[in-house]
Parts: C-alpha cells; structure tokens; sequence
C-alpha cells in the first residue's frame, strides 16, 4: 500500500449500455481510486443514473469490463453478491422499507448478508444513527419520518453494511431546501472521513467542498473530466459551459 | 381561562341544526332503519297472511321428523330413517368438506400461477396468463356443468375408465385411487410425523435465538424438511416397509377396493378450485407488483439474495394488499359452492331444497340457509380480519 490514492476501486472501460436501439452509454472509461470522491452531473437523460446502477449491477452492461474492489462484474451471481456487499447505495426516493422500524431497517442487511448477531447489528444501527444524527428515532417507522431524517436513515442503513465504496443517485433531489442541507452535512462527513464516494448530484456547492474530480456526461458520453476549480473556473466543453451557466444561474 | 375557551369553541361549533353533520347523519341512519324495519314488517305481515290462507305449518317443529329421503354421499352416518335436522346436517358437513378443501386448493393453485404470470419465463408466463383468460371469463356455473359433464357424462364405464396415473381411475362412478390398507405401523408413522413436526418448530425457534445471539443461520427450511419427512420414513422403513395398498380392481361391472370421490363432489371442487384460482392469481400478481420496484432495488443493493428479497422485503408488502381481496374469494367460493345443486351434489342448498319441497316449509328452510351462510361467511371474514391485523401496516 503506497499511495492510496493509485488504488482503483472502481474501474470502467469503455462500457456500453443499450436499451433496444437507444444508447444510453457510450464508451464510457473511469477510474475512482481508494478515497477519492467522484461527482457526476449532467442533463437529464445523460445516463448519469444508468452509469451508477451499473457499478453495482442494478442496471447491465452489454460491453466493456466493470472492475469494483478488484472483482470484475459478470453474470456470476457470487461476484455480484460479493460487489454489492461492498457498494452502499442511497437512492433519490430514498426506499426505506415501509414495514420495518429504522432500526430494523439497519439491521435486516447485516444480519441476513453479513450474519452479525442481533445484538450487535443493532449496536452498529444505534451508532450510525448517532452519526446521521437521529439517535432518537430507532423505534419509528419510516413514514413517521420527515424527508430529511428518511434520507439520513437511508444514508445509515448503507453505512450498517460497512461499504468500502458508497453510490449516492441525486440524494437531495426529493427534498425540500431546509432539509438539504442536513443531509448534504452527512455527506461531507463522510467524505471527509475517507469514504469512496461517487455521487451525481447537482448541488454545486457540496461539489466544491468535497469533489476530487468532477465529470460531465451528455447524450450517455463523459463529455468532460476535471478537479473541481478546473471545472468551474475554466471548463473547456461547450455543452459543459452551457450547462454549467443554465444551473450556476440559480 | 380554559373553560372560557371550551366555551368559546363550542359557541363556534354549534350551527343551526340542519347543518350540523353530525346531526344530520344521526337524522339519516334513524330515517334508514325506520324504512328497512317498516319493509320487514310489510314482508312478515303478508307471509304470515298467506300462510295462514294455505294452512302451512309453521315453525321448526319439522326438523325432529324423518327425512325419508336418500343422500348420495355423506360425511357422517346417514339414512333415509334419520330426521330432517340430520339430513340438513349432511348437507352442511358437504359443504363445509367441499369449501374448506376448495379454499386451500384454490390458495394454493392461484399463488403458483400468479408467481407464474410474473416468470420472466415467456412460456411459463403465458400459459398462466391463458388459464387466468379463460377460466376467469366463462361463467362458474358453465363451468361446472362441463366439469360434471366430464366426469358423470363423457366418462366411460368402469371397464373402459381412464386411468390417469397408476392405479388412480376416472371412470362415471367417480374418480377411484388407491389408500393404504389399515396397519398398525401406521399408528407409529403418524407419531413420528407429529414428533417430527414439533422438532422441526423447536429447531426453528432454536435457530432463530441462535441467529440472534451469534449471527449464524442455519438451514432450518431443509433440517426441517429432513425432520418433518425422515423420521416418518425411518419408522415406516424400521416396520419393515408394509407398503400394501388397496388398489381399486375391476371386479365385475364396478371397481372394489379403494376409495373413491363421487363424480358431482370431483366436479364441485375442480369447478370451484379452477375458477377462484383465476381471481386468487390476480390478486397475489398484483400485490406483488404493488410493491414498488425500489423496495427490491434497494435490498439488492443492500447484497440480499433474491429469495431473502421476496421473504424479508417484498411478500411481508404484498401480503397487506392480497388478504383483503383474499377474503372476498374465500366467501365468493364458500357461496358459490352452494351451486352444487346444479349439479347433484348434496350440498346444504341442495338437501334443504328437498326438504322444502316435501315439507312446504320453505320460510324455515331459507332461514336455516342464510342463517348457516352467514355465520360461515362471518367466521371467515373474522379469521381474516385476525390475519389481516397480524400483517398490516404500522407505518404512520
Ligand atoms: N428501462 C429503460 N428503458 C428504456 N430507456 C431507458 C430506461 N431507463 C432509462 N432509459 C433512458 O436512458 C437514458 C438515461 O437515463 P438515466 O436515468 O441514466 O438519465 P439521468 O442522467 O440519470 O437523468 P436524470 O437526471 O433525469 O435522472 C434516458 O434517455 C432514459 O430515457
Ligand atoms: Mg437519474
């Protein structure tokens, strides 16, 4: 282990998605190494999405290689089980499940997938609620829970499983302004903790304050790639000013 | 300080009386029951009259007199000797006997092919989807008839039957299978079986303290199925294996030996089981599609394997939306099955029709069905309620 950095934890070369005719992904090559912290963004209908669900198979590649944690994802049932023990993924609409407490929510994973005992499943949830700073909301249910305290539980439940790498697919999008930032404030505790981290969202500022590397993806393309002051001060792309001005307007 | 409040919001809450709602809806329901109990009245007020016209006893008193009439097949000691409230109670053990094993059957028939109708296999899928098409769309009591037509009409006589697995006949004396002949080592089997039944529930519970504690699983569905199947077997082996069976063998014009089912009870069942099954299908695909693909998504994410998915995650949601249209079913095939009289079978509608036509009591006797029809449909409803409690929605 000499600098953590050169240690790719998620590689994609040149990967290629089709749904029927339509390309969403075209050629798409990324490195994320150890700790670093990756943020995508992009129009609608980029395939930023696409691009993420593909790192822990939510979604298929048809071409190209996806290398995560060193195992490649192939059909093989064991390695995608295996990948996505590794990979916490936090959704826009958050989908904690309905039918069991927060803290039942935490546990469920680490208790079926990662066989701990009850005890200290709920040990680990009881800390990482701490940490999203709702420990006083253990024995609700989901719905009893405002959108920011939902996200921040969906948030913990990917953290119970002790993730090497954490998906993060426009997190804020579903919340009102006066809870983004609670859980942007998570977000950059956790990247500034060392977490691997690849996050499309459009909340500029926190991609400022914790982004190692910026991309922008159009039209299923990485269009542009740069360290964030790079990007914002001098983006190089067209398409890149353009969007750039459309959503730094607001 | 407070009472003036209380004062002040009921001043507030306290409109003209025509347009207090809930005066008004108390106005209504008074209104509501005066007119129903005014039409009651009306409808005894003349049945009384005509019967007194047409010198029709009256009362229950029929039921202590004999039948006089034959049952085709009974549940329980029966004949034609017996009174009118032990012929009812055959018809009654018919129904409950027909109902009880539609309800699983059809339970079971239609969560299979729901779960098929979702395969992502495309023939599986659409096999499933033609049987819900059709069997959904044609009316029961056709369908019963043709089942019935089948089994009583089209089948051949015992000689020519049609044997559709070893030693299992359809024939028009009703479908013929094969029961073990009695020995004692059959005793010693079911207790095996019972004991088998009870260690695989303590294992169970065993396995789940021990995941608590230590986080291990165990493979408590196949030690169980090991349990539940080997110890029966090990003893029925230990008693030297006395596999005779009473095969049914034609003897003359008929078959002897065996057990048979009665061509109208066969196409009842198959009728009932086929038809429901279609709706119980519907309603199990939908409740699972009703559980939003986000629920699944975030368990794969979260590394649990397709079958901890479905147990853990989707079927705890589905089960919220099926049970309460599952209950609609479970009454529509317990009425339904009172449809047996088109057919032959003596179901309860069945025998208390005959009752009425030889005592003219048809007052009691519809009495005597809506009353055990209701109570059945109660009872159903009130266990599905309890079950339907046990699994709904916290949530908010
Ligand atoms: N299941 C699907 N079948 C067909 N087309 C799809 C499917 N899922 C996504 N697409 C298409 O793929 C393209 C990329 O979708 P994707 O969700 O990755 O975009 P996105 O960049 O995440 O957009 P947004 O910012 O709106 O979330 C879109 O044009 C979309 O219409
Ligand atoms: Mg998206």
């Amino acid at each position: 282990m000499s600098d953590a950095r050169t240690v790719p934890m998620i590689e994609l070369q040149s990967v290629n998605k089709w749904y029927g005719e339509f390309q969403v992904l075209k050629n798409i090559d990324l490195q994320v190494g150890k700790g670093e912290k990756v943020v995508v963004c992009g129009p609608s209908g980029s395939g930023k999405s696409t691009m993420i669900r593909c790192i822990n198979r939510l979604e298929e590649h048809q071409r190209g290689r996806i290398i995560v944690a060193g195992i490649e994802l192939t059909s093989d049932l064991k390695n995608i089980e295996a990948i996505r023990r590794e990979v916490g993924m936090v959704f826009q609409q958050f989908n904690l499940f309905p039918h069991l407490t927060v803290l039942q929510n935490l546990t469920l994973a680490p208790i079926w997938v990662r066989k701990l005992p009850k005890k200290e499943a709920e040990e680990a949830a009881r800390y990482y609620l701490g940490r999203v700073r709702i420990p006083d909301q253990a024995d609700k249910y989901p719905g009893q829970l405002s959108g920011g305290q939902q996200q921040r539980v969906a948030i913990a439940r990917s953290l119970c499983m002790k993730p090497e790498i954490m998906l993060f697919d426009e997190p804020t999008s579903a919340l009102d302004p006066e809870m983004i930032k609670e859980v942007l404030d998570v977000m950059i505790e956790l990247a500034n903790e060392g977490m691997t981290m690849v996050c499309v969202t459009h909340e500029m500022g926190f991609a400022r304050t914790v982004a190692d590397m910026m991309v922008f993806m159009d039209k299923g393309e990485i269009v542009e790639r740069a360290a964030p002051k790079d990007f914002f001060a001098a983006p190089k792309n067209e398409r890149t000013k353009a969007f750039l001005s459309q959503i730094l307007a607001h | 300080m407070t009472t003036d409040e209380a004062t002040l919001t009921s001043a507030r809450a306290r409109p003209a009386l025509w347009r207090d709602a809930k005066i008004r809806g108390i106005a209504y329901q008074v209104v509501f029951v005066a007119a129903v109990a005014g039409f009651i009245a009306l409808i005894v007020h003349n049945a009384i009259a005509n019967i007194g016209r047409q010198n029709i006893a009256t009362g229950f008193g029929f039921l202590h007199r004999e039948a006089a009439f034959g049952i085709g097949e009974s549940l329980i000691e029966y004949s034609p000797a017996d009174t009118y409230a032990r012929a009812l109670l055959v018809g009654l053990t018919n129904t409950l006997h027909v109902a009880a094993l539609g309800i699983v059957l059809a339970t079971i028939l239609g969560t299979l092919m729901g779960l098929a109708r979702l395969s992502s296999n495309w023939l599986v899928a659409k096999l499933a989807r033609v049987y819900v098409e059709i069997f959904r769309n044609i009316p029961l009591a056709l369908q019963l008839f043709f089942w019935w037509g089948l089994l009583d009409k089209m089948a051949p006589g015992p000689r020519q039957a049609w044997q559709i697995l070893p030693d299992v006949f359809v024939s028009n004396r009703g479908i013929i299978y094969p029961v073990p002949l009695s020995n004692p080592a059959y005793k010693w089997v079911v207790a095996a079986l019972g004991i088998g039944v009870v260690a695989a529930i303590g294992l169970h519970r065993w396995a789940k303290r021990c995941q608590a504690a230590t986080g291990r699983q165990f493979p408590t569905g196949w030690v169980a199925l090991a349990l539940i199947i080997g110890l029966p077997a090990a003893v029925f082996l230990g008693f030297g294996a006395p596999a005779r069976l009473d095969v049914p063998v034609l003897k003359g014009f008929n078959f002897s030996g065996g057990d048979a089912v009665s061509p109208e009870f066969a196409a009842l069942l198959i009728g009932l089981v086929v038809y429901t099954g279609t709706f119980i299908c519907e309603i199990v695909r939908a409740g699972i599609l009703a559980v939003n693909w986000g629920q699944s998504e975030a368990a794969m994410a979260l590394g649990l394997r397709s079958s901890q998915r479905m147990r853990l995650v989707v079927l705890p949601q589905a089960l919220r939306v099926i049970v309460p249209p599952l209950t609609s079913q479970y009454l529509g095939l317990t009425k339904a099955s009172s449809l047996a009289v088109i057919i032959g079978f003596p179901d309860l509608v069945s025998v208390a029709n005959t009752t009425m036509n030889q005592t003219g009591q048809a007052i009691e006797g519809i009495t005597v069905i809506m009353a055990v029809y209701l109570s059945l449909s109660l009872a159903i409803s009130l266990a599905m309620n309890v079950y339907n409690r046990a699994v709904a929605l916290v949530e908010r």
